[in-house]
């Protein structure tokens, strides 16, 4: 469903020319839940919004579905995939109401019946008509959160990328969103693909791992390698190490 | 950790209210613990009260908000009404917080440098060649490599972790007693988060120091302190060994143990917290 080729993504020019992403090739088939972990400015968040179309890459090719995405991407293109972002304080705009945020992609798309579509979108993730009118600032993090997760599903799209979606959330509330997530994903049959910085978040909901150092995708790993310690790059090792509650022995090689 | 030194914080009935339109709201009810040359850490959710106890014990409560305690002492002194004058006279020399992100809490126009010196001439005095001393001592003390260099960069030219061991430095350079940290590592990265909380165990214990570590995250709690208090709606509901937060019995510490995704149990689908209005009662 989502087959990277050798995907670099660069910004500025001349010496001060940085490579954000450097060659990373990767395959997440239909249905699968993939992963991606590094510290802050490995690449991981960059990697996903080349992948949306929100920066374009400097280098090899994004097939999503089996088509591979122009420079320019057409409004079909960039229904395939949607985005839910970390901080739901930041990805809602303040001054417009739930129903408001969740017309705007109908429009975009040029899809009719929204009266149907939005109720149910916000019936989806466990919201309701009461939610409908609310402004962001009315709402719970775990609720906007699960605002901003019916504006992504709301067209419909058979991928989901995903930017650290629980980590600006408490612990139960982390619980109700993934929860939510594996239901959703199951029910509409989506690809994930999400990033965190937290291997036991990664490793609940994605069966396949990749870690990123300096921009390069180092290892791809499954959660029940992680769980067994069995790893082989020394940064996979050092993550897993720094893992709160990690009491196993990480194995060498 | 004697059991027969007095306590280096003593708290009993702390009470924290601020006036709403809709009466008051409570933030703190009833907060007793005492902290001595140990480790405690508080934990708990957002809206828990955790870091405005915090903000309590070292006078920053905004107003209108209310203190009242039946005791809040500092050693031997008072903490209940004392002016703002009078905490400014504790705060760094013997009671000193480190905060989230050194993003924000540093002065982004002053090297990293100078702040540490300006917290060491303000409270131990001495000339400016002892305190640029005493600050270069101080950024070798948390296990920055070329102190001399570091000394002269401006906040924005460190990194994160960087930036949390130069926030340590200029809190403990005046040597307090207690030092409180709230959320100190949960702006870094996971593997920084280790060097800074063993930079900052391997201080607290030399100097013989309390330190009150806030946070949301269990697993860090109770791997790096003595003992943990749980906080849920302004009450601690759990005190214990932190060794034993495994086997809390309290249904919300269990309940928050039981809903953080394991690396070693993979589980489809989480236990999802149920909240009791009766956690909220004494």
């Amino acid at each position: 469903m989502i087959r990277l080729d050798r995907v670099s993504v660069r910004f500025g020019s001349g010496a001060r020319r940085f490579t954000a992403v450097a060659d990373v090739s990767l395959d997440v088939a239909a249905g699968e839940a993939f992963g991606l972990v590094g510290e802050s400015g490995s690449g991981k968040s960059t990697l996903l919004r080349a992948i949306a179309g929100l920066v374009g890459h400097a280098e090899g090719t994004v097939e999503l579905a089996g088509t591979v995405m122009p420079r320019r991407r057409p409004r079909a293109a960039r229904r395939l995939v949607q985005m839910v972002f970390q901080d739901p304080y930041g990805s809602l705009h303040p001054n417009q109401t739930v129903d408001q945020a969740l017309a705007a992609p109908l429009r975009v798309q040029r899809l009719g019946d929204g009266e149907r579509r939005i109720a149910a979108a916000l019936h989806e993730v466990g919201l309701g008509a009461a939610h409908r009118f609310r402004f962001p600032h009315q709402l719970s993090g775990g609720q906007r959160q699960r605002v901003a997760i019916a504006r992504a599903l709301i067209v419909a799209p058979p991928i989901l990328l995903l930017d650290e979606p629980t980590s600006a959330l408490d612990v139960s509330v982390q619980a109700e969103i993934l929860n939510l997530l594996t239901r959703l994903r199951q029910e509409h049959r989506l690809t994930l693909l999400m990033v965190s910085h937290d291997l036991a978040v990664i490793a609940h909901l994605c069966a396949h791992v990749g870690v990123m150092q300096q921009g390069r995708l180092v290892e791809q790993t499954t959660a029940a390698a992680l769980a067994e310690g069995r790893v082989h790059h020394p940064h996979t090792r050092a993550l897993l190490e720094a893992t709160p509650g990690f009491t196993g022995t990480v194995a060498a090689d | 950790m004697s059991d027969r030194a007095p306590p280096l914080l003593t708290v009993r009935r702390l009470r924290v209210t601020f006036p709403g339109e809709q009466g008051d709201v409570v933030a703190v009810r009833d907060v007793s613990f005492t902290l001595g040359r140990q480790r405690v850490g508080i934990v708990g959710e957002s809206g828990s009260g955790k870091s405005t106890t915090g903000r309590a014990i070292m006078g920053l409560v905004p107003k209108p908000g209310r203190i009242t305690a039946d005791e809040m002492r500092l050693g031997a002194t008072d903490l209940r009404g004392l002016s703002e004058r009078g905490f400014r006279r504790l705060r760094g020399r013997r009671i000193a917080m480190v905060l989230q992100d050194p993003k924000y809490a540093l002065d982004p126009v002053m090297t990293v440098g100078r702040q540490i010196a300006e917290t060491h001439r303000a409270h131990v005095g001495g000339g400016e060649r002892a305190a640029r001393q005493a600050a270069l001592a101080m950024l070798e003390a948390v296990h920055i490599r070329d102190p001399e260099r570091v000394f002269a960069l401006y906040p924005h030219e460190v990194s994160g972790g960087m930036g949390q061991r130069v926030m340590i430095a200029m809190m403990l350079i005046a040597g307090p007693e207690v030092l409180i940290a709230d959320e100190p590592t949960s702006a870094l990265d996971a593997t920084v988060q280790t060097q800074v909380l063993a930079v900052l165990d391997e201080l607290v214990r030399g100097r013989g120091m309390g330190l009150l570590l806030i946070s949301h995250n269990l697993h860090l709690v109770a791997g790096f302190c003595d003992r943990v208090l749980v906080m849920y709606a302004g009450r601690i509901v759990e005190s214990c060994a932190a060794g034993q937060l495994h086997a809390a019995t309290h249904p919300y510490t269990r309940g928050l143990l039981a809903s953080l995704p394991d690396l070693h149990h993979r589980r489809t689908m989480l236990p999802q917290l149920q909240r009791d209005p009766a956690w909220a009662e004494p």
